[in-house]
């Protein structure tokens, strides 16, 4: 049956059997090696943390808070904060890699350059398609994920068989993004020419007499399809934290307007919404931020064809495949300029919340 | 990512008592459920559940029907098998002359999560107990910046980090050490700020009592911290598990093909419309099995991670 696939190759399949010594021997010395580094980790930690109980006297303390602290804030300023840094100072450089017209070398160096990258990212039809794309998974992912996930946690509360309901739409969330993209790529949206529809929706299409349609194709809509993707994963996630509010919410209140002959409708946007409002807030901008970053769906789905690109995936390509590291800086820097107003956000509810206390 | 929850009123639990009279309460309650809510939640269930199982069918499919005929025609005929499973797990996913089995990146995604997970976990553990506990000069602005940290899009951190891992430096890039040191950056913020708002609240007189006993912070940390917020570590290490099992971008930047794991080959297929398309759906539903388990398994504590003030992307 797959010699057809396999041409000429007569050589049967191989199986669990045939994987060879090699193979285990590869493999065993990998996982070794992940344990070793475990056991390796825990008896350093051990063993600076009872050396520093050794110390007498005042300093011990002093001595322990620095070994609690110094390994986060060493790893994240070597390995967040001045990278961080690094990056927005590349965004205003230019790398070029050119050779010496002495000698022939090539050598590599960086020359300021100002905003030339930014005014590039926002000239250039391209990418300047592409920070608006980014713009737009920005703003439905999160009305999207949280309206679905809000309508299905109020349908679900306190109905029959609510934790099997909730744990399928929740389901999503432990699959990859990349295995969800293969699921809606290659399988919801497939489109044939010709011969039968295999993709879900377009057979679909089919049994109620539309013409197939091309899905990842249709410019400018092949973004929204991209988009429902995401949703179809963060709903579950909207879905568990909105519900727990809910459950927050007075029950009396809801019998008290109901005996007073308010409708569903009524007391979901006077009492549920304005109880929740917190919360709701929370989980905008939570996945807002996811949806900016993720890159997976883009990258696995289309690589951007189809003026499908977003920051995210135009980033990763520019610096990592067309080693074009400047400007991929500054597309990062314009990620990181779309976030502040949630790190802001986020600070000032902290403070609030350690007030409070 | 994470943002700062608003306290949660506890979840009630209790069932209303069945079989007696209806009591005011039931009888309100029952005006609350609605049939079309019902439907609709039934309806949305479906919906997000079908992706899952077309994938699974799909992947059920012989190589030369592929595309060809849908999975329902295939299945009303009797030509669904097992076989793709088979082929992608030990032949080869790809073209069989140069492709590795997908077993080979199973284990990879096995030795780059775990390492993964233990390391911010326990120093974030650390860092939380000193953050959340011992007062120092500039602890509360340390605490916000390494909070403020969670937001930052990696993407800022990918380029100066990679150079500081690769060869010129220390030489880690390319190899599970790089990778494990990437992702354990990028998860001690959320790691952090999770376990903090945890320890921070485990009663003062606790930790008070063990003080005025001469206990040390070394002491104290093994001794009350550990046992006392494992519940707070367990739904962390799963909200981890998922994530750099799950994660594409960060091995993709500082792994190399002896450490890529499930989702890189996955990805790269995925949008080769080839001949060996149809190895792509077996392969994308076996990286799936492991999170599924671990999701279905440990759902509370996954749950729980998140109401306790956080998710992460």
């Amino acid at each position: 049956m797959l010699s057809t696939e396999h041409g000429a190759v007569s050589s049967p399949l191989r199986t669990a059997t045939d994987l060879g010594t090699d193979f285990w021997a590869s493999q065993g010395q990998n996982l070794l090696f992940g344990m070793i580094a475990i056991i390796a980790f825990i008896a350093i930690i051990a063993i600076v943390m009872f050396g520093a109980d050794l110390i007498k006297g005042r300093t011990r303390d002093k001595v322990q808070l620095v070994v609690l602290v110094a390994p986060v804030l060493v790893l994240l300023g070597v390995g967040l904060v001045y990278p961080a840094l690094d990056t927005t100072w590349l965004s205003f450089n230019e790398i070029t890699n050119e050779p010496d017209p002495d000698t022939g070398i090539f050598t590599t160096t960086m020359q300021f350059v100002g905003l030339d990258n930014y005014r590039f990212a926002f000239s250039d039809p391209s990418t300047l398609r592409t920070i608006l794309n980014t713009f737009v998974w920005m703003i439905l992912v999160p009305l999207m994920s949280t309206g679905f996930g809000l309508a299905y946690a109020v349908f679900i509360d306190r109905a029959k068989g609510e934790k099997v309901l909730k744990s399928l739409v929740f389901m999503p969330m432990a699959i990859s993004l990349v295995g969800a993209s293969v699921i809606w790529g290659n399988i919801m949206y497939d489109y044939n020419q010709v011969g039968e529809q295999t993709g879900m929706l377009n057979a679909l299409r089919e049994l109620v007499g539309l013409d197939p349609y091309n899905f990842l194709r249709d410019d400018p809509w092949n973004t929204f399809w991209l988009i429902v993707i995401l949703v179809w994963i963060q709903t579950g996630f909207a879905m568990v934290i909105l519900s727990a509010a809910i459950k927050g919410v007075p029950q009396e209140m809801n019998e008290a307007a109901s005996l007073d002959g308010a409708s569903a409708w009524q007391r979901f946007w006077r009492i549920t919404v304005p109880s929740i409002r917190s919360t709701i807030v929370v989980v905008l901008t939570t996945i807002t931020i996811m949806a900016l970053k993720v890159y997976d769906i883009v990258r696995t789905v289309t690589q951007g064809r189809d003026n499908t690109d977003i920051v995210a995936n135009r980033m990763y390509v520019l610096s990592f495949v067309e080693g074009r590291e400047a400007l991929g800086a500054a597309l990062a820097v314009i990620l990181f300029v779309f976030v502040i107003p949630v790190v802001i956000y986020n600070v000032r509810s902290l403070n609030k919340v350690k007030e409070a206390r | 990512m994470s943002v700062t929850m608003p306290p949660q009123h506890p979840v009630d639990d209790t069932k209303p008592t069945k079989g007696k009279s209806l009591t005011r309460s039931a009888k309100a309650k029952k005006n609350l459920t609605s049939p079309w809510a019902t439907a609709a939640a039934i309806i949305i269930a479906v919906a997000w559940t079908i992706p899952t199982v077309a994938l699974f069918m799909t992947s059920l499919i012989p190589g030369d029907r592929y595309r060809t005929d849908a999975w329902w025609t295939v299945m009303a005929d009797g030509g669904l098998t097992f076989q793709n499973f088979n082929q992608v797990l030990f032949d080869s996913f790809g073209d069989n002359s140069t492709a590795p089995p997908l077993i080979e990146y199973v284990f990879n995604s096995i030795v780059v999560t775990v390492p993964s997970v233990v390391f911010p976990v326990v120093l974030g553990l650390m860092a939380a107990y000193a953050f959340a506990w011992i007062p120092f000069k500039g602890s509360s602005f340390l605490f916000v910046l390494i909070f403020a940290l969670q937001v930052v899009p990696l993407q800022l951190a990918l380029i100066p980090l990679l150079r500081l891992l690769g060869p010129e430096n220390l030489g880690l890039a390319g190899e599970f050490g790089g990778v494990w040191i990437a992702h354990t950056i990028f998860a001690l913020p959320l790691s952090v700020f999770l376990l903090h708002n945890f320890v921070s609240h485990i009663p003062r007189e606790v930790l008070e009592a063990a003080r005025v006993d001469g206990a040390s912070h070394t002491q104290m940390f093994f001794r009350i911290i550990i046992p006392l917020s494992l519940p707070a570590v367990a739904s962390l290490a799963i909200f981890q598990f998922l994530w750099v099992w799950n994660d594409l971008l960060v091995s993709a930047v500082f792994g190399s093909a002896d450490t890529y794991p499930l989702t890189y080959p996955i990805s790269n297929l995925a949008g080769d419309y080839g001949q060996y398309a149809y190895l792509v759906p077996p392969a994308a539903f076996i990286s799936m099995i492991i999170p599924l388990i671990v999701f279905f398994s440990l759902q509370r504590y996954f749950v729980r991670g998140l109401l306790a003030g956080s998710t992460k992307g």
